[in-house]
């Protein structure tokens, strides 16, 4: 069981003042192996915060990213996953699945990690799955009205990762959750 | 006449050994009852106290060891007399007999403890003549250990309400009395220790002093001790009997020391019932007592015990416990010209504390408390030391977190006077303590007012209010300060437009004075805000008939297109082309096409004129090519004139492939996916050319350049991208041509020498999705059935 955090877009301060309460309290150190942030956190703060929940910290950059070197895009293996990250503001049109799909072809990979538009989605196409953890502070968007603040935590156990998405919806956190299966090693999901 | 180091240790030495020397043979004499040899070794063994060598912590070791074998002798005079060989009264008698009068006076003392165990004299007249007879003795330290003895034999045989001695009644006043008595003299002794010796070893006599003072106080605690002292009594015979001991030495010391005692020993509730009569007597000390840590004391007692329990506090009010401190700080500050200013401000402070403790609702209070401390303040040139300005931190601190709510501090008047006179540093703490307390306490400030006096109190913050702010400043703790600012401007708000306009307006116009180093860090919050302001009025019908609305989303982009403006100051242009986008979407929601329209002029100017930096700019166009994608507001000849401009841009980017990939983006400008999107599959077609002629030109440029082949994979891309319009059944992009692309991929993948695994990787899994696609079966697997792969 290897626990990895899907989270990004929480353009603090610029959008939001701060994590909402109920998730710091979930957010707890150490039970945590793996933290892929899509980006805009904005600040060197946020990112310490995210280091001090697991050491092992990808984040790709975001268009309001304060730091400007974080990588466009990331590959990493988990298991027996292959995980990509992108903010996802570089691929248009913005939140659009096939193009999505594309650059999941392109760095072929099982699970593509992206954000920007502020909203949740788990999308299953034949090459994979695209992940958009939404904005953990529920920050304005142009894209996605009422965003509520989101993250997801995925676990990830042999050939299978089961998605939990947490929301905070009118002050109470909601879990759901979706699972997906690989069918072997070399070929991608299906 | 003092005594000196090494020779008061042989004093010692030599006292300890006597006292030793003649207790052994006392004990042999008491072995062999004989009473009189005892008594006449226990005299020598006595007058070793009777050295005027030692100073009073060595005299107390030899006392000590006397005491010791006084108390033995005691329990051999208590059987003696239970056994009926001598009376008590005899025995008292003989004792007397003794040749000097110190040794007499302490057999004295511990036959009379024995006589007043023995009931065969009523207490009171026991202790009565003991602490008269006591009087033989005048030389300070001698009498005060003298007096300690008695004192410490005669505290459980007072005649106490309740106790054994209890006599018939009012018994218990000749108790007080006798205490006090000892108390007094022995006050007086302590007195007169200052004014013996030359002056020039004043400093050593005040230490010497200092180390009896526990055997003054310790008369003060047996009285408090005492169950008869109610608080009556204690009203009206011990408190002003004390005090006027207290009153009369007039030596600093003393003084200092015993009200300092008073407050300690006896019971707060004793203190507020007395309160006038305690603080009446600080003016009539000498001037040179520190009052103001007694004051402190007092208060920060008080306080407690108002925290204590909420039964209490009623009596508070009933005695007017606020007013009289109040006063007697405002007599005592007055009274001492000298006191340095730390010390005003600890005793408001203590005040202050008092005051939210026990009178939390009285905002006037607590408004007076800061009145006084800024006319304390007033005046003075901004304070300097860092004592005292810890000390004013702390006083602003205090309401702040007993009331959890910068609004309530705000209702106070005297509280931004009283920041006005903090140093720059200095008040910039306070403001960063005052966010944090809104912070933690998520309070949200809900009107136009309340946010300009936070603004005003946090000044520091916003704006260099002096010249010499710029340098020195610490450049994490700048960007620390700035984005808290940042994170403030979120907990701004009213659900009413009208009035969040005004909040805005009132943000707008401190931020703006911050000047280029605060601007990147304070305009952004502010935007986003008034972005959704625009949204939460977009979701309203109309207006309110008849009445005149300022808060309209024209007004409010106006106000932002001047408030991103400002960042060309900084220069910030990657910014301000980033918060331009967002506003032309938003104008976009709001239909308002000609706003929407000069935001992304605006954007394209920045983008021609000022973002010079290859990377950014592939960043650049693409947000811009990403925003003008979705923007249904345009008509055609706006949306031409920009899409003309995105795509000319696109095409002149430095490097081949950033060119390649954003000229292909910049197909979707021209193919929306929704019912009454723009579907123009020609333009798109001219698009994907146009990023193949580009992917082409790459190519060659690498084989004469470093005779390699070029990026193959921006053909793989391309190819995706003409899959996806095909799908999207774009008339233009028919399976031969996908045919002829992907032929295209093969030969140059065949014939080029070092082959890409990436881009393999990538042809791989595209095949792989057409494969899938022609399975699928229904219309997608009839379109997908020419296409051999």
């Amino acid at each position: 069981m290897v626990l990895v955090l899907a989270i990004g877009d929480l353009h603090i301060p610029h959008r939001a003042p701060d994590l909402p309460a109920k998730f710091k309290s979930m957010l707890v150190p150490g039970k945590i192996q793996h933290i892929l942030c899509t980006g805009n956190l904005c600040i060197k703060e946020v990112h310490d915060y995210l280091k001090s929940l697991s050491p092992d910290l990808h984040i790709t950059r975001g268009e309001y990213d304060e730091d400007v070197r974080y990588p466009e895009n990331k590959t990493l293996s988990i298991g027996q996953f292959k995980l990509g990250l992108c903010h996802g503001h570089q691929i248009v049109p913005w939140g659009d699945l096939d193009s999505l799909a594309m650059l999941q072809r392109q760095l072929d990979i099982d699970i593509l990690v992206t954000g920007h538009t502020h909203q949740f989605k788990a999308y299953k196409h034949e090459g994979g799955v695209i992940i958009n953890p939404g904005s953990a502070t529920g920050a304005y968007s142009s894209i996605t009205y009422d965003a509520n603040p989101s993250f997801v935590l995925m676990d990830i156990d042999g050939l299978r990762v089961v998605v939990y998405v947490y929301e905070l919806i009118d002050g109470e956190v909601k879990v759901d959750k979706i699972d997906f299966k690989k069918t072997a090693t070399t070929q991608s999901a299906h | 006449m003092l005594p000196h180091g090494d020779d008061e240790e042989k004093w010692l030495a030599e006292g300890i050994a006597g006292i030793q020397h003649n207790a052994f043979y006392m004990h042999r004499a008491l072995d062999s009852n004989d009473l009189k040899d005892a008594l006449r070794y226990s005299v020598q063994m006595l007058s070793e106290l009777r050295t005027s060598l030692l100073s009073p912590h060595k005299y107390y070791e030899l006392y000590m060891r006397a005491f010791d074998e006084l108390r033995k002798m005691e329990m051999f005079f208590r059987e003696e007399t239970a056994r009926g060989t001598i009376s008590v009264i005899e025995l008292y008698e003989l004792v007397q007999h003794a040749g000097n009068i110190l040794p007499r006076l302490y057999l004295l003392c511990t036959v009379g403890s024995v006589y007043i165990k023995s009931k065969e004299a009523p207490a009171k007249d026991v202790l009565k003549d003991l602490v008269e007879m006591c009087r033989g003795i005048q030389h300070p330290v001698r009498g005060l250990f003298l007096r300690s003895y008695l004192c410490q034999i005669s505290r459980d045989k007072l005649p106490d309400i309740g106790s054994e001695y209890e006599g018939d009644a009012d018994t218990v006043s000749h108790a007080i009395e006798f205490v006090i008595q000892n108390f007094t003299e022995m006050n007086k002794l302590w007195v007169r220790m200052q004014h013996q010796g030359p002056t020039r070893e004043k400093d050593k006599r005040e230490k010497e002093r200092s180390q009896l003072r526990d055997l003054v106080g310790k008369n003060l605690h047996v009285l408090s001790q005492i169950e008869g002292v109610d608080l009556d009594i204690y009203k009206e015979t011990v408190l002003p009997r004390v005090l006027e001991q207290v009153v009369n030495c007039k030596d600093e010391l003393a003084q200092h020391y015993l009200m300092d005692c008073i407050i300690q020993v006896f019971p707060d509730e004793y203190h507020l019932q007395t309160l006038e009569t305690l603080l009446g007597a600080f003016p009539q000390l000498q001037p040179t007592v520190d009052i103001k840590t007694v004051l402190s004391q007092l208060m920060d007692r008080l306080s407690i015990y108002a925290a204590s329990s909420i039964e209490v506090l009623p009596e508070f009010l009933q005695v007017e416990a606020f007013s009289k401190l109040s006063n007697a700080i405002g007599k005592v500050i007055e009274a001492q010209v000298d006191m340095p200013v730390v010390g005003a401000i600890t005793l408001y402070v203590s005040l202050l504390t008092f005051t939210l403790r026990v009178h939390p609702d009285r905002l006037d209070y607590v408004d007076q408390v800061l009145g006084a401390c800024v006319k304390k303040l007033s005046g003075r040139a901004k304070l300097e030391d860092s004592r005292a300005t810890k000390q004013i931190v702390a006083l602003l601190s205090a309401p702040l977190e007993k009331y959890n709510d910068i609004v309530t501090a705000l209702k106070l008047p005297n509280y931004p006077r009283v920041m006005d006179h903090l140093d720059n540093g200095t008040n910039k703490v306070m403001a960063v303590v005052i966010i944090q307390s809104i912070m933690k306490n998520t309070t949200c400030i809900s009107t136009a007012d309340k946010v300009e006096a936070l603004f005003e109190l946090i000044k520091g913050l916003i704006r260099d209010v002096d010249e010499t702010q710029d340098d020195e400043i610490d450049e994490e703790d700048f960007k620390e300060e700035q984005n808290s600012v940042a994170r403030l401007i979120h907990m701004l708000h009213n659900d009413d437009p009208e009035e969040m306009l005004k909040i805005i307006c009132t943000v707008r116009k401190h931020i703006i004075l911050g000047g280029p180093k605060r601007l990147p860090f304070t305009v952004p919050p502010l935007v986003f805000s008034a972005l959704k302001l625009v949204r939460h009025l977009q979701g309203q019908d109309g207006d309110v008939i008849g009445e005149e609305i300022s808060a309209t989303p024209k007004k409010i982009f106006q106000i932002l297109h001047q408030t991103i403006e400002a960042l060309l100051s900084v220069p910030s242009p990657e910014l301000a082309l980033r918060l331009y986008l967002q506003c032309a979407e938003a104008a976009n929601d709001c239909d308002l096409e000609p706003v929407a329209y000069e935001f992304f002029t605006q954007a394209f100017i920045l983008y021609e004129e000022e973002v010079a930096d290859s990377k950014a700019q592939v960043t650049a166009i693409h947000l811009i090519i990403g925003t003008l994608q979705r923007m249904n507001v345009f008509g055609v000849e706006n949306r031409d004139t920009l899409t003309h401009k995105a795509t000319g841009y696109s095409a002149k980017l430095l490097k081949k492939p950033d060119q390649c990939r954003a000229v292909y983006a910049c197909s979707h400008l021209f193919w929306v996916d929704e019912q009454d999107g723009i579907k123009d599959g020609e333009r798109v077609l001219l698009c994907l050319k146009r990023a193949l002629r580009i992917a082409n030109a790459a190519q060659q440029m690498a084989n004469v350049t470093r005779g390699s082949s070029g990026p193959v994979v921006l053909f793989i891309e391309i190819l995706n991208k003409y899959l996806y319009f095909f799908e999207k059944g774009n008339p233009q992009v028919t399976s031969s041509v996908l045919q002829g692309l992907i032929e295209l991929i093969k030969t140059e993948m065949q014939t080029d020498g070092s082959s890409d695994p990436s881009a393999d990787a990538f042809f791989a899994s595209t095949l792989r999705y057409i494969q899938f696609q022609k399975q699928k079966g229904g219309a997608m697997g009839e379109k997908y059935d020419p296409i051999k792969i």
